[in-house]
């Protein structure tokens, strides 16, 4: 691993934030284009040339700090066993207590959560690409403060979300409706832009209005009132006009979406959470939603305490959830146009408290997952003996990995979303 | 265009509508009776009414100032010689201990909200809060980096003890206020290492203005002049010997600025007092996408000279807005979206809706985009149609329906709401029967105009009437609720 991130101090890398914001991350990218010559025609989502207009990622957020080490399992390392008597998994064929890895990396001595069997088969399906080592410097071990980090791509978590800028960029000024759908109450910060919103639901039955389960006859004058339109006389640039037009937006957003949910697989998925926001995914991605970035959540990964059973689930869940998934977009023919990826605020310390759980950490592996990827491993996995007062040192920055994305899968300079101090990661094939 | 941009709206055009579009803008809007009262004191009296208020009680001393306090001295030195010789049990019995008190301050987070937003409710005095809303949007900072629920109370209350107060004296109070030290690294700023943080904001979002002539090199000097300024626990503290006393030049200006000094170079700039009041005029008048429009200008630089020859004070500004003719024209009813907070405090105020759960609807105005002590960034809420896109329509439609009748947004829903407080909608319309049951044309052209706070479209009217005939055509609590129902999901309803 590089020493030189740890070289910033935490005023310079503040520095180096805020110049990011006053200058590049705000210049959108259709400018930049505009100045160098090569203005875009129309839509800058589908119309970049040579490039698909379909390609979607989908980015499935482990909430509460996912322990990478019980993840992503270093059995080849005497400290891993020290640190972790109790929760510690062996190498394939062991008979540790906890059980036993399965099989990644032999020459590396590296496994995979004994219940991540569903990861185990998209990895040698070659499917699978794990970033090891993922974090950033001056690490913050507040939830919310290292989600703000993850999702603005920024040291001090502050202002919009990196793919909320990446739209902000592609669409001229005025927001593309569903280029972004997350499912779950509440919007994403990732996906905020200034100008671009992400849609977001629960589940698609209770994106619509409340009001018309009072009674039958409210449901056709509802409809007459939201559907208008901008309505004749209303000056169109007037805030009446913007909200008569938004309110026509949202209803075509629901109809599109409740209608593709309707016709969603049943069969191949797990129970749970997981599963189900990735099956809702799936149907709205056959139905050619015009959606280029879907969220997915799966939370209680902040396991303090007895978390051999709980984390033992979540694995399972995500493993199963994340394979069914693809086999579905396998089946629909779309598993070209869809890239994954899975992260976590934060990994967990090395070793395990007198809880028989895991703290607030730092580093941790960062999944993608889809026929584009670079299968198999990639970067070091953090030493367990050059530790930062007990915690991983992380060997790629995040915003590494989100530039490389930006770049190879999207196809846009990822210095307008990012500035120019991530280079991007070389993470898909080429 | 009138020659004074600021002129006064002549006496007589001061009728029904105009107060209560006073009452939304300048509060949250108001019942009949209550648009009724403040119209019998005519224009002068009802401007006067609002805003020469008396501050109202704080009661905010009910909550807990202790929960987050730093460990003592004593405390630190049981930790580090419990750390040097490896006390475990020691130091995970102050790990745990911390975990416990952020937990009860979370806690105490919501209850802050929950008190603040039923103020804003039951206020007899609505601008004192709309302005503190207004200031915690201006000077903004937010939990998740403050961390101490008791420093943002002592910053709300600031706010509301200088609501209208002069803007002079509430930044130099807002450069010692520890939660904004805290949020913007004041608390870091020292002699040879400054942090241009809290500097760089002053010039850009609190003060001056993005724009308005300032160079990094005066950000630098700026920050020079804050350094020494933090705070210990709840107070605020000058280190001495953490300041910078040398000599600095800030907009030209050479001297041996401190932070006061510093903020006195700013409040003389002549752009600070246009960009405040273009940002009040944004947050009171009309915040489109091209606001303020050419006489709309004009109105600012008016507003701007009140505000320097009042040395900053506020409420002859407001005073002179809110009876002028252009705060009044047909154009500007009607022409603010309104923001979470004054969608779910209006409709309760002005349509009598019971309050129901306050944590409801706290978490709805989050839905929304707008959460109370936990502005998105130090630039506070964007407002205007930021606050509207395709998903919070939705949230913004629901969240009436549930005030309205009661009905959770949830799947198991059906149920929900039959248990509900019962909502008088019928006392909106009383005063429009003089015997017996008011005419339903009356009724519906009525509750269109007072709901919407404009002349309603044809359309809306023909629909809405069009439905009350389909059911029956009678008027009562269930017929009056379920218009209300559908005026609220008109898109224009989102306008204040």
């Amino acid at each position: 691993m590089s020493p030189e991130p740890r070289a910033y101090t935490r005023r310079v890398f503040l520095q180096r934030g805020a110049t990011l914001a006053s200058t590049a991350a705000t210049i959108p990218w259709f400018v930049q284009n505009a100045a160098a010559g090569v203005m875009p025609t129309t839509n800058m989502i589908s119309s970049i040339p040579g490039i698909p207009d379909d390609r979607v990622m989908v980015i499935i957020q482990l909430g509460g700090g996912n322990d990478g080490l019980n993840t992503v399992v270093p059995y080849y390392a005497d400290e891993y066993a020290r640190l972790r008597p109790r929760i510690g998994f062996g190498g394939p064929g062991s008979n540790r207590p906890a059980g036993a890895a399965l099989e990644l990396d032999e020459a590396a001595g590296l496994g995979l959560h004994p219940r991540l069997t569903g990861f185990k088969s998209l990895f040698d399906d070659g499917k699978l690409e794990i970033v090891q080592g993922v974090g950033y410097p001056n690490p913050n071990r507040s939830h919310f403060a290292s989600m703000d980090i993850w999702h603005t791509g920024r040291s001090d978590g502050q202002g919009t979300g990196w793919l909320g800028r990446y739209f902000d960029n592609s669409c001229n000024g005025s927001p593309i409706p569903e280029a972004a759908i997350s499912i779950g109450r509440r919007a994403p910060l990732a996906l905020m832009g200034d100008v671009q919103k992400p849609v977001s639901f629960e589940d698609a039955r209770l994106f619509r209005w409340k009001g018309e389960d009072l009674h039958d006859a409210m449901k056709a004058p509802y409809e007459k009132v939201v559907r208008a339109g901008a309505l004749d006389g209303i000056d169109p640039d007037s805030q009446a006009a913007y909200l008569m037009r938004t309110s026509l937006d949202a209803q075509i957003s629901s109809d599109r979406i409740r209608a593709a949910v309707k016709r969603s697989a049943n069969a191949g998925y797990p129970r749970g959470p997981l599963a189900d926001q990735l099956r809702l995914i799936a149907a709205m991605i056959r139905d050619g939603m015009p959606t280029r970035v879907y969220y997915a959540t799966l939370g209680g990964f902040d396991t303090h305490g007895s978390q051999s059973g709980s984390h033992a689930n979540l694995m399972g869940q995500l493993g199963d959830s994340v394979k069914a998934f693809q086999a579905d977009l396998d089946a629909q023919g779309a598993a070209d146009q869809v890239l994954t990826m899975v992260f976590s605020e934060f990994g967990r310390r090395v070793a395990e408290n007198g809880s028989g759980g895991t703290d607030h950490g730092t580093a941790a592996p960062v999944f993608l997952i889809g026929n584009q990827v670079r299968p198999g491993l990639v970067g070091n996995h953090p030493s367990l003996t050059d530790l930062d007062g007990g915690d991983l040192r992380f060997g790629i920055d995040f915003r590494s990995v989100y530039a490389g994305l930006l770049t190879d899968w999207f196809k846009v300079d990822s210095a307008s979303v990012l500035g120019t101090d991530h280079p991007p990661a070389h993470l898909l094939r080429s | 265009m009138a020659a004074n941009p600021l002129a006064r709206l002549p006496d007589r055009d001061f009728d029904y509508w105009s107060a209560a579009h006073l009452l939304r803008r300048a509060g949250f809007g108001g019942t009949p009776e209550v648009i009724q009262t403040l119209l019998a004191s005519g224009l002068d009296g009802a401007v006067d009414r609002l805003v020469e208020f008396t501050p109202t009680v704080d009661d905010g001393d009910r909550f807990d100032r202790d929960i987050m306090r730093p460990r003592s001295t004593e405390e630190n030195r049981i930790l580090s010689e419990a750390r040097s010789r490896g006390d475990e049990a020691t130091v995970e019995r102050y790990r745990r201990d911390r975990q416990q008190r952020q937990k009860r301050d979370r806690a105490q987070l919501r209850k802050i909200r929950r008190w603040w937003l039923e103020r804003m409710i039951k206020t007899t005095e609505p601008l004192e809060e709309k302005m503190t809303l207004f200031w915690h949007g201006h000077f903004a900072t937010g939990y998740r980096t403050v961390e101490d629920s008791w420093h943002l109370m002592i910053q709300n209350r600031l706010f509301r003890a200088h609501a209208l107060d002069d803007f002079a004296t509430l930044t130099r109070s807002i450069i010692r206020d520890p939660a904004m030290l805290q949020y913007l690294d004041g608390d870091q700023n020292r002699k040879g290492r400054p942090n241009e943080n809290l500097a760089r904001e002053l010039m850009e979002l609190f003060v001056l203005g993005e724009g308005n002539g300032y160079t990094e090199a005066d950000i630098r000097e700026g920050a020079r002049a804050l350094t020494g300024f933090t705070y210990v626990d709840d107070d605020f503290t000058f280190r001495k010997d953490r300041h910078d006393a040398g000599q600095k030049s800030i907009l030209g200006r050479r001297g041996s600025f401190d932070g006061d000094g510093f903020v006195d170079v700013l409040l003389a700039q002549p752009e600070t007092s246009r960009f405040l009041c273009e940002k009040i005029y944004r947050f009171f008048v009309d915040d489109g996408p091209k606001s303020p429009d050419a006489e709309g200008r004009q109105v600012v630089e008016g507003m701007a000279k009140t505000l320097r020859r009042s040395k900053y004070r506020l409420g002859p500004v407001l005073g002179q807005l809110f009876r002028s003719r252009h705060f009044y024209a047909p154009e500007r009813r009607a022409s603010i979206v309104k923001s979470p907070i004054q969608l779910v405090v209006q409709s309760i105020r002005e349509l009598g809706t019971p309050i129901r759960d306050e944590n409801v609807l706290l978490e709805a105005t989050d839905l929304m985009g707008q959460n109370l002590l936990q502005p998105p960034s130090v630039k506070g809420w964007d407002g205007g149609r930021s606050w509207i896109n395709t998903a919070t329509l939705f949230v913004r439609q629901n969240t009436l329906v549930y005030q309205l009748t009661g009905r959770l947004p949830g799947l198991d829903a059906a149920q929900n709401g039959a248990a509900a407080e019962p909502f008088a909608s019928e006392r909106l319309v009383d005063h429009l029967g003089t015997n017996g049951p008011p005419d339903p044309d009356l009724v519906v052209d009525y509750l269109l105009r007072f709901t919407l706070g404009t002349t309603p479209h044809p359309h809306r009217r023909e629909t809405v009437r069009a439905f009350l005939r389909d059911v029956g055509d009678r008027i009562d609590r269930d017929r009056i609720t379920a218009m209300l129902a559908l005026i609220t999901a008109m898109p224009e309803y989102q306008l204040a």
